[in-house]
């Protein structure tokens, strides 16, 4: 379970606080206008962004951890993969960030890279790898990772509907596999349904706690009516 | 941040800021320690002074006038050749001085074309010994330089704002006042002083052409005292004194903006509706061409009269060419080790800190050479000959002078490797020198090829502190190039000269190369 007490976020013009815990292996999607503070969120979450408060994963402060040691594997709106390296490296970085790996990881690199779909693309690397593709990649080296938290910034709001929908039923596919949980920012209440089942609003500095994704989106709290338009 | 801050790299940035803070402030030191107090500033010092500042402030406006017209040519007309041209702009800034001297001599020397003209016609022949062999030579290798600025300017220029002038039905002089002028003096003055700084301190220019009471700089003068009559004092107040001027000088330039001088989008010409007539045409024609003569008639000179001699070179020559290829290398190699190393720490200390640590390595320019140098042979004369050290010197002085211009290159690509890649770096645990060999070097290759490049080819043609060392069995190429001018032979000297430009040209292609080649962008 992910516990955040008295959360506070101080960036001078903007704070956000809040109180919040997510069950183990929730799928929740992470909504509210543009400017709220989802990113920051999830930045706070995965280390990238200071705050105050207790931040925990299972009765365990990971608040003073740096990035890599927490139990969090993020995938970033863009620059996900590094250009100058293939497919077959960026998935490696996740097992090792010396890229050492022994035979027995590089098997589960390139089973990682099937799982995805992306057998015999090992050696391309990004530019020669369409958008969806790319994603994939990034995808492939969250699910070796084996992290139990898994977040998402908006990974695929550069890809075309129908190839969002495809990844989206992937990372949901995965997730279930793996019982990890998941915090996914998204704009799109219809990408919410497909891969989550509770929402966290941000809106107006505040995080607030985790409800169904039905109640949400079939009465939506006001600020998130204006930004819906419904 | 609570991504852990890379220690490390602050540490090396730090050891780096102060080794170029020994070789610019410690050395100064040095020479005033030595120097035992100052003699007073006899009238003789005090002409060098003023010839300095007046020569470099002349040098400086003449590039600048002249660079107006061939700017505004070129930004108004299309033609063939137009971006081999705009890239010879740039050539200057890697092409060793001694070897732009040796061209001018060729062709505005005594023997040159010019004088062998005006002798057929019964005239007298010319010299470019004196001050207006200084400032033709200044000239010569600022004009491209002013040029490729200014014309940035002109590009800067929205091509929308030209099809409104010219749907209000705007004649030549009315752009010139409501949009080409408003421009001019937002960039005229920024590269007036750029070029006066740089005149102030072409030590090579001076010791090739000037001398005499007329025409001897401030850093000439610290070179007469010390190694004619070893007068430390003297060299120690001179050297003041030219720190004071470059102080100076870099202090204002600091102050004004700079158009940037990447040379991207120099391609782009603007269509233009009030410019079509014959008249300026012509007129722009006549400009255009007459630069490219002046640049590329020195040039052609040393290959015409160099390329017969290449392989006649005495063993000294190449001798001295084999000691400037491994100048240059190691040089290379540490000013870019300089250069990484702060940049990472800029971009890792909070911004004030960045800015000193940025601050420090850009100190180098409007530090002298020859100041340097003076202050380093001080402090190595107790303990061993400082003759015999005359090349590891040159190289680290080398790095030195080159490390703003790799600083520049460098400290805005760590920037935005560090926005682009440093979350998905922190968050899988790439640190350290992983980081380094898997993650900076690779995206940082371009800025890293193009910076060693400058300095490359910067050392390659260095004549400067290696004057104020040499001993007559140790030389690079620009020396062995400057004493066989001296001793004019001067068909080895333009077979040497092919050599060095070609070394130097070679250089930085191979670096700049180095860093294109198979990028991922």
């Amino acid at each position: 379970m992910l516990t955040f007490e008295n959360m506070r976020v101080d960036l001078g013009d903007f704070t956000m606080e809040g109180t919040f815990e997510v069950a183990k292996g929730a799928r929740v999607a992470v909504m509210g206008p543009s400017g709220a503070g989802k990113s920051t969120l999830l930045n706070v979450i995965a280390g990238f962004q200071d705050a105050t408060g207790r931040l925990m994963w299972n009765g365990q402060e990971i608040g003073p951890l740096p990035p890599a040691e927490r139990p969090v594997s993020m995938v970033f709106q863009d620059n996900n993969l590094f250009p100058h390296l293939t497919a077959f490296q960026n998935v490696g970085l996740g097992i090792s960030p010396k890229l050492k790996l022994n035979e027995a990881d590089a098997t589960r690199v390139r089973e990682a890279l099937q799982r995805v779909g992306l057998e015999g693309l090992e050696d391309r690397k990004p530019a020669a790898l369409s958008g969806g593709q790319q994603s994939r990649v990034a995808v492939a080296r969250m699910l070796l990772r084996e992290k139990p938290l898994v977040l998402l910034d908006e990974p695929f709001a550069a890809l075309g509907p129908a190839m969002r929908i495809e990844m989206l039923g992937l990372v949901r596919d995965l997730v279930a596999e793996t019982g990890a949980t998941l915090l996914m920012i998204t704009h799109d209440p219809d990408d919410a349904r497909l891969i989550a089942d509770q929402c966290i609003l941000v809106a107006d500095g505040r995080v607030e706690a985790p409800v169904e994704m039905e109640t949400f989106l079939s009465d939506p709290p006001e600020a998130m009516r204006a930004y819906l338009g419904t | 941040m609570a991504v852990r801050a890379g220690t490390l790299s602050i540490w090396a940035g730090a050891v780096s800021a102060a080794l170029v803070l020994a070789l610019t402030l410690g050395t100064l030191g040095a020479v005033v320690w030595r120097a035992d107090g100052f003699g007073a500033l006899g009238p003789r010092d005090w002409g060098y002074v003023w010839f300095t500042v007046w020569q470099a402030a002349a040098s400086a406006a003449i590039s600048v006038a002249l660079a107006i017209p061939v700017a505004r040519a070129l930004a108004r007309r299309q033609f063939w050749g137009r971006s081999a041209l705009i890239t010879v702009l740039g050539a200057p800034f890697i092409l060793p001085t001694i070897v732009a001297i040796l061209g001018l001599l060729a062709v505005f020397g005594r023997t040159g074309v010019v004088s062998e003209v005006l002798s057929w016609a019964g005239l007298e022949p010319i010299s470019i010994f004196g001050v207006h062999g200084i400032l033709l030579a200044h000239v010569f290798f600022n004009l491209p330089f002013a040029t490729r600025l200014i014309l940035q300017g002109w590009l800067a220029i929205p091509a929308e704002r030209f099809r409104l002038a010219a749907s209000l039905g705007f004649t030549v002089s009315d752009v010139a006042r409501v949009l080409e002028r408003p421009m001019l003096r937002d960039v005229v003055p920024g590269v007036f002083l750029v070029i006066f700084l740089i005149c102030t301190t072409s030590f090579a220019v001076a010791l090739a052409l000037g001398g005499g009471p007329q025409a001897t700089t401030v850093e000439l003068a610290i070179y007469q005292a010390f190694r004619f009559d070893f007068d430390l004092s003297k060299a120690a107040l001179l050297g003041l004194v030219q720190v004071m001027i470059c102080v100076v000088a870099g202090a204002l330039v600091f102050k004004v903006r700079l158009p940037s001088t990447s040379g991207v989008g120099l391609d782009r010409v603007v269509r233009r509706w009030e410019a079509d007539g014959l008249g300026l045409r012509v007129l722009d024609a006549l400009c255009i061409g007459l630069a490219a003569v002046f640049l590329l008639g020195p040039l052609s000179m040393i290959v015409i009269e160099g390329i017969g001699g290449v392989f006649s070179l005495p063993g000294s020559v190449l001798e001295a060419a084999w000691s400037s290829i491994w100048v240059t290398v190691v040089s290379t190699a540490l000013c870019m080790a300089l250069a990484l190393s702060m940049a990472l720490a800029v971009s890792r200390l909070s911004a004030g800190a960045g800015a000193l640590v940025e601050g420090i390595g850009s100190l180098t320019i409007a530090a002298s050479p020859l100041v340097m140098g003076t202050g380093l042979f001080v402090m190595i004369f107790p303990f061993a000959d400082p003759t015999a050290l005359s090349l590891p010197v040159t190289a680290v002085v080398n790095a030195a002078m080159a490390l703003p211009f790799a600083l520049r290159a460098l400290v805005p690509a760590v920037r935005d490797l560090q926005a682009g890649y440093g979350n998905l770096s922190a968050s899988l645990g790439i640190s350290g020198f992983t980081w380094l060999r898997w993650v900076a070097v690779p995206r940082l290759r371009r800025p890293l090829g193009f910076g060693a490049g400058l300095a490359a080819a910067l050392s390659m043609g260095d004549l400067g502190v290696i004057a104020l060392f040499s001993n007559p069995d140790v030389e690079t190429l620009p020396l062995a190039l400057f004493r066989l001018m001296g001793a004019y032979r001067l068909e080895q000297a333009a077979a040497a000269a092919l050599v060095l430009v070609t070394l130097s040209l070679a250089a930085f292609w191979i670096c700049d190369r180095g860093g294109r080649v198979d990028v991922d962008v």
